[in-house]
């Protein structure tokens, strides 16, 4: 039976006096796929910045455990070195810094073959890749696969993936969808967070998340299900208050 | 010391293999403050040097069509902490030649040392010459360094040039170099300085697009901590029709230091066309996050930022791992 490696316990955050999460229960289990769903402004991303410990996301109540140890408090950095980290719906450019540099600032094998068998992992030619700067050159859907392969270099425990399929083409998202299930094959950990019903599909669980709560979880063809009769037509796909 | 002694030291205060014995067909100039202390020549280069009390003047000269395949080599050094170099360069590509150079400047050991350098540097037409220049200076900052130059840069000709000073303390610079380009030239300009402590960084750097469809572009990247300060003004003027133009000015500032750039250009002719960016601010904090997401604390997460602004060019890159 699968070990829970994130907990999340009463999560409650504001931002300007506002309550962006409210009172959030998770719980995240080993080597599966886990997909975080739910409309704009459900407070998705809010969750994942939380759980990562980025700047300036400090819950004012609740905790968050990672494999048993209570993180809440923990820097950023120490996060990712404990083997949890996340991959951003836009990722950041670099100007000046390679390709290969970037992929292998948080590896724990900083050799060049480890650079090369992850681009190919993310179906990027290392040829033509390596040498190139993390810069405007390379399209949203390059940056996302090499910020994938710089991740999966850092050998972690568990991958937040913030809206993978925002935008990359068809084909780069298929791609995107073999290598998630190459890294739970490897006893990878993932969570994803999205709006889509085709990355959703991904996921071995789901919870739908909606004004900041977590409405549902478990299976997630019911999810699916309840999302696209429920939540897309509701408000341009907002929930109302009242409704939860 | 002697002058293989001079060499040595001076090679080994740069990083470079002692056991990497240069071709013969790789043309040297060395010199230590105000004595030659080797020189080799090729095919094609030509060069006369003076010594002066303080330093010296040289002539150099790439003929007319030779191409010099390897980059030549200068390396001018003061290893003690205290002297004072001054240089005079008259430098001539003549038609259709083209070369490359590598300078390297080093005062490993300085206190109160002051480099400064005169060039008039001519590229005729056709002609390319690139000009790589590294300074490697001691912790101390003791160093002044003051580069002056005027470039003209001739019909269909090419004239690049960089400046590295990433390593050491900066101590204080002060550069100008003003180039004017003819029909269809070519110019880059390209300067990246990392400051730290008391560090006083200023540079001014000028092009004059002259002639019909010349292009030019300046760029300076610095990356200041402590109480470092630096000043920018880089100009560029667009008279020549269809000339072509971009400044490009980006520097990050930690710390207490601060930095000024100031991007003018001037347009002077309907059909030419000349942008400009200047960035000036703290480490981005998306970077930052994405690196401390990947394990790196913030220091060293700044420590990679500023490492790729100031990282050299890709051609540079190349030429330096295939010649050093």
């Amino acid at each position: 039976m699968s070990k829970s490696i994130l907990q999340i316990e009463n999560l409650y955050l504001k931002f300007h006096d506002k309550e962006i999460l409210r009172g959030i229960n998770i719980e995240i289990w080993e080597g599966h796929i886990h997909a975080i769903i739910g409309p704009n402004g459900a407070g998705k991303s809010t969750l994942v910045s939380t759980i990562m410990g980025l700047p300036g996301y400090n819950p004012e109540k609740g905790k968050i455990f990672f494999l048993g140890e209570d993180i809440t408090n923990t820097p950023i950095y120490d996060r990712a070195k404990k083997g949890l980290t996340l991959a951003w719906q836009e990722p950041a450019r670099f100007e000046g810094l390679s390709v290969k540099k970037f992929i292998l600032t948080g590896a724990k094998n900083k050799c060049h073959k480890k650079a090369e068998e992850v681009l190919e992992m993310v179906g990027l030619e290392p040829g033509k890749y390596l040498d190139r700067a993390v810069d405007k050159t390379l399209s949203g859907g390059e940056r996302k696969r090499i910020e994938l392969a710089s991740i999966i270099t850092m050998e972690p425990k568990l991958i937040l993936l913030d809206e993978p399929d925002s935008g990359i083409d068809i084909d780069a998202l298929q791609k995107i969808f073999t290598l998630l299930q190459q890294l739970k094959q490897q006893g990878i950990t993932v969570a994803l967070i999205t709006h889509s019903l085709s990355v959703l599909k991904q996921a071995d669980h789901a919870f739908l998340m909606c004004c900041g709560k977590v409405l549902d979880k478990g299976n997630v063809d019911r999810i699916a299900s309840y999302f696209q009769n429920k939540c897309i037509p509701c408000n341009h796909g907002k929930l109302q208050d009242e409704s939860i | 010391m002697t002058k293989s002694e001079l060499v040595t030291n001076m090679l080994k205060s740069l990083g470079i293999n002692l056991n990497h014995v240069f071709d013969e067909d790789v043309a040297k100039i060395q010199v230590h403050q105000n004595k030659v202390v080797g020189l080799h020549l090729v095919p094609g280069l030509k060069v006369t040097a003076d010594e002066l009390s303080d330093g010296i003047e040289a002539q150099i000269i790439i003929e007319k069509g030779k191409k010099i395949d390897k980059p030549i080599h200068i390396c001018f050094g003061v290893l003690p902490e205290e002297g004072l170099q001054r240089v005079k360069l008259h430098i001539c590509a003549e038609e259709d030649s083209k070369a490359m150079i590598l300078a390297h400047c080093t005062f490993p050991n300085a206190r109160k040392v002051k480099h400064m350098m005169e060039a008039d540097i001519e590229i005729q037409p056709n002609a390319r010459y690139a000009y790589f220049e590294r300074h490697i200076h001691g912790p101390e900052g003791g160093v002044n360094v003051l580069p002056n130059a005027k470039i003209c840069v001739g019909e269909k000709a090419e004239f690049s040039t960089e400046f590295e000073l990433i390593k050491g303390s900066a101590g204080n610079i002060e550069f100008n170099y003003e180039v004017t380009g003819k029909a269809h030239s070519k110019t880059e300009m390209t300067a990246r300085i990392s400051g730290s402590h008391q560090d006083t960084i200023k540079l001014h750097e000028t092009a004059y697009l002259m002639g019909e469809h010349s292009a030019g572009v300046i760029v300076s990247h610095i990356a200041l901590r402590h109480q470092a300060k630096a000043e920018v003004e880089n100009t560029l003027v667009a008279e020549g029709p269809y000339s072509r133009g971009h400044v490009d000015c980006k520097e990050i500032v930690v710390g207490d230091s601060w930095a000024k750039a100031v991007p003018i250009v001037l347009v002077k002719h309907p059909t030419a066309h000349v942008t400009h960016e200047a960035a000036i601010g703290s480490v981005d904090a998306k970077q930052l996050v994405t690196l401390m997401a990947h394990g790196l604390n913030e220091e060293e997460a700044t420590d990679v930022i500023i490492d790729g602004l100031l990282n050299k060019k890709q051609s540079w890159q190349k030429i330096l791992s295939e010649n050093i």
